[in-house]
């Protein structure tokens, strides 16, 4: 019976070996294991893992490939589906989505449906670049990291641009993180012509500035998966701010997009409103994580300056807490995570938390910051926390954590960490007429991604508040079938 | 140093800024926006060397470029949103220092090309270190000049000066500091004493510069406020500049050590 085979475990860097670099933690399987992990799929007639991911990725037709050692097959079933298969098989979290619905996973251990996800993108990369495997990849690997010239199209020239494009409608993508690439590649296989305009100097929004290299290698596995994407066709054009550098009814009325999507993520960093978070060695978790992996300040050659010091607290129990805290680890420190449930509330990937927990981090459970205590220079010494206790469940089913009168105490500490969470940037809703907004700034639209403004569309966390990467991409996809019936009605 | 970017320069207005990368391993640093042309595309920047990145940008010469530029970021100075008629009763005085100096112009400029009474003071430590003397006379009713040293002009800080500029009958309803944060500091406590409003333009750290990592946080009136997209400008009055002295200064000891170990690559075996 299949079933007897037990999961196979991924092979991972040693977890002392690996608190002291940012190479990747999980090697991920070779072909053998893939092969023989693939073959405890039982290709269920009604597949409840396909229902449960958010892009409706086809996994026991991949899986099937993988079994028949066709790889390149399960690549191009993948690639029907999802334009980032190296990305979320490393950042998805598969255990409450396709993993988590597995029918293995009722009396033993689900597929590992993310490590063979990975596997197949992996394996089709390394192929494509030793020559093996040209098809999946042509041509896109050998293009530079930003084809933005901009500023290259200057106002007055929008009319040239689309002439030359020939009959081709065009839809403006705001935003290369998840949402927008995953809209972008849609489109363009559908025969739009698609640009995606980008805030920061380098494509892929939260997978680019957020998630560290340890986790997902920004050369090799991102660069790559972008590369892929341009080769749909899509334009990427970097340094351009939408609402600043240009409007959205500039695009619209001006250089001819009839259709424009807005996945521009949730990007503000929460901060708690104690006393002392003004002090210098107070950051938001997208400070530190910016400055570490868009600016690459871990790295000797790059000029842009990081401070973890000794002793870090990262305040949160999300994903984010756990990348700042595994980063500052990395830096050299002694990290806290400060949380105030208890473990089994912790919002972040399983998988993440026992990565923490194997390299070291301390986990301080049912505490919660009140100040922030400053030195006489204005750096920050300790962070002042009372002790909690679960009470009764909230609406989230989550018993809610109440403070213990009198329990307050101090942590020494040299770096304060907020990892709270975070909300869109009004930037746009702002800046373009016609875009509602609800009371926590996200952007309105019904299920189709479509705004409260006609041929505007909006998807991922720019509309759900802070979510997962695979939502993100659900949600794109689910936009550009929107954006196509309306250019199609139009 | 004027820089290609149609697409900014088409959009910027005075009081905003911009971020510039010299190359890949570069930082992003913000700088104000000096001049815009939205017919040539072009934007002005002006700079001084203070770490290993600033050193890289002052190292280009002309015809070469930049890694990237985005703007314009901020929002633009408050008396660009004024209607016309609150905007004739307006008498602004522009305290310039240092650096500082450059984004003044444009705002000068803009005010004057409106009709608006407009007088610059430009102070530095010593007279060498004035820029932008011609172009700022042709944009103001008065040009003030004065130097730490009494190099040229008013032997004096701002500070002094503009006390005396009030002592002797010059009457404003509004004031505009941009400098350092120490200037700025103690031109808004001269302001306070001669009971004149005054705004300031914040230099604060940023990274992203469109609200993303926080670093540009300030408390302004006991709120924080992020300098990048609620600012730069704000009112002198309610800044803590202490505070915003000690988050400036948050990198020196990473900065001081990058300033060792750098050597510049731009422009190296031409």
């Amino acid at each position: 019976m299949a079933n007897r085979i037990p999961r196979v475990p991924v092979r991972e860097q040693d977890p002392k070996v690996r608190a002291t670099n940012f190479d990747e933690v999980c090697y991920g399987y070779n072909k053998e294991e893939a092969m023989l992990e693939a073959s405890r799929c039982l290709n269920c007639r009604n597949p409840r893992c396909m229902t449960a991911c958010p892009v409706g990725l086809q996994i026991p037709r991949f899986i099937a490939e993988i079994v028949a050692d066709n790889i390149a097959g399960a690549a191009a079933v993948i690639a029907e589906d999802s334009s980032l298969p190296a990305v979320c098989g490393r950042v998805c979290p598969q255990e409450t989505q396709c993993e988590g619905s597995c029918v293995l996973g009722v009396k033993g251990e689900p597929v590992a449906i993310g490590k063979l996800e990975r596997f197949v993108a992996d394996y089709s990369r390394d192929q494509a670049a030793s020559g093996q495997c040209p098809q999946n990849t042509a041509g896109a690997a050998c293009m530079p990291d930003r084809d933005s010239d901009h500023p290259a199209i200057p106002l007055e020239g929008a009319q040239g641009v689309k002439e030359s494009l020939g009959t081709k409608r065009r839809v403006a993508v705001i935003g290369s993180g998840p949402a927008g690439l995953a809209c972008a590649s849609d489109l363009a296989k559908w025969g739009y012509d698609v640009t995606i305009f980008e805030a920061l100097h380098k494509a892929g929004g939260v997978l680019e500035y957020g998630i560290p290299e340890f986790r997902l290698p920004k050369d090799k596995v991102l660069r790559h998966e972008i590369d892929d994407v341009r080769a749909l066709g899509v334009r990427i054009e970097t340094n351009v701010i939408i609402g600043r550098t240009i409007t959205i009814d500039a695009l619209m009325d001006k250089e001819g997009f009839e259709a424009v999507f807005i996945g521009t993520g949730a990007g503000l960093p929460k901060f708690m409103n104690i006393p002392g978070e003004n002090l210098c060695g107070v950051f938001s978790a997208n400070e530190f994580l910016t400055r570490n992996n868009l600016m690459k300040a871990w790295r000797e050659d790059y000029l842009t300056p990081i401070h973890a010091g000794k002793k870090v607290c990262v305040v949160g129990g999300g994903n984010v807490a756990m990348d700042a805290a595994r980063t500052a680890l990395r830096l050299g420190a002694e990290v806290h995570i400060v949380y105030r449930r208890t473990e089994a509330e912790l919002p972040a990937r399983r998988e993440e938390v026992h990565h923490a927990m194997q390299e070291g981090i301390i986990f301080d459970m049912l505490t919660n910051p009140v100040e922030v205590l400053g030195d006489e220079k204005g750096w920050v010494r300790a962070l002042k926390c009372i002790r909690m206790e679960l009470g009764e469940p909230d609406e989230s089913g989550r018993r809610s954590p109440v403070p213990i009168p009198g329990s307050e105490f101090e942590i020494p500490t040299e770096t304060v960490i907020m990892a709270l969470g975070t909300s869109p940037n009004p930037l746009i809703s702002k800046t373009t007429q016609g875009l509602e907004t609800t009371r926590r700034g996200c952007l309105v639209a019904d299920d189709s991604g479509a705004t409260t403004r006609p041929g505007v569309f909006a998807g991922g966390d720019a509309v759900t508040g802070a979510a997962t990467v695979i939502l993100a991409m659900g949600a794109g996809r689910t936009a550009a079938k929107a954006i196509d019936a309306y250019l199609k009605a139009k | 140093m004027e820089v290609k970017a149609p697409r900014l320069a088409a959009a910027a207005q005075p009081g905003q800024f911009l971020i510039v990368r010299a190359d890949e391993q570069g930082e992003r640093i913000p700088l104000t926006i000096s001049d815009f042309d939205a017919n040539a595309g072009t934007v002005t920047i002006v700079t001084q060397k203070i770490g290993a990145s600033s050193a890289d940008i002052i190292a280009l010469e002309e015809g070469e470029g930049f890694s990237d530029v985005v703007g314009p970021l901020g929002l633009p100075s408050e008396f660009v949103e004024m209607a016309p008629e609150q905007l004739s009763s307006m008498r602004y005085i522009f305290i310039a220092g240092g650096v500082g100096t450059a984004p003044v112009y444009p705002q000068a400029k803009w005010l004057h090309d409106r009709g608006v009474a407009v007088d610059v003071i430009i102070g530095a430590k010593t007279k060498d270190l004035l820029i932008y003397k011609e172009e700022m006379a042709a944009v103001c009713d008065n040009l003030f000049i004065c130097t730490d040293d009494g190099s040229e002009g008013f032997h004096g800080m701002v500070t002094a000066l503009l006390e005396k500029l009030v002592a002797d009958g010059h009457s404003y309803t509004q004031a505009v500091a941009i400098g350092p944060m120490i200037m700025m500091k103690f031109t808004t406590l001269t302001a306070k004493k001669l009971d004149l409003p005054i705004t300031v333009s914040l230099n604060t750290l940023m990274v992203d510069g469109t609200g993303m990592c926080g670093a540009c946080r300030v408390s302004v009136g006991g709120k924080t406020r992020f300098a990048c997209v609620e600012g730069p400008e704000f009112d002198g009055y309610l800044v803590d500049f202490d505070e915003a002295m000690r988050r400036q200064g948050q990198y020196k000891a990473e900065e001081a050590e990058a300033n060792e170990k750098h050597v510049c690559k731009i422009g190296r075996g031409k």
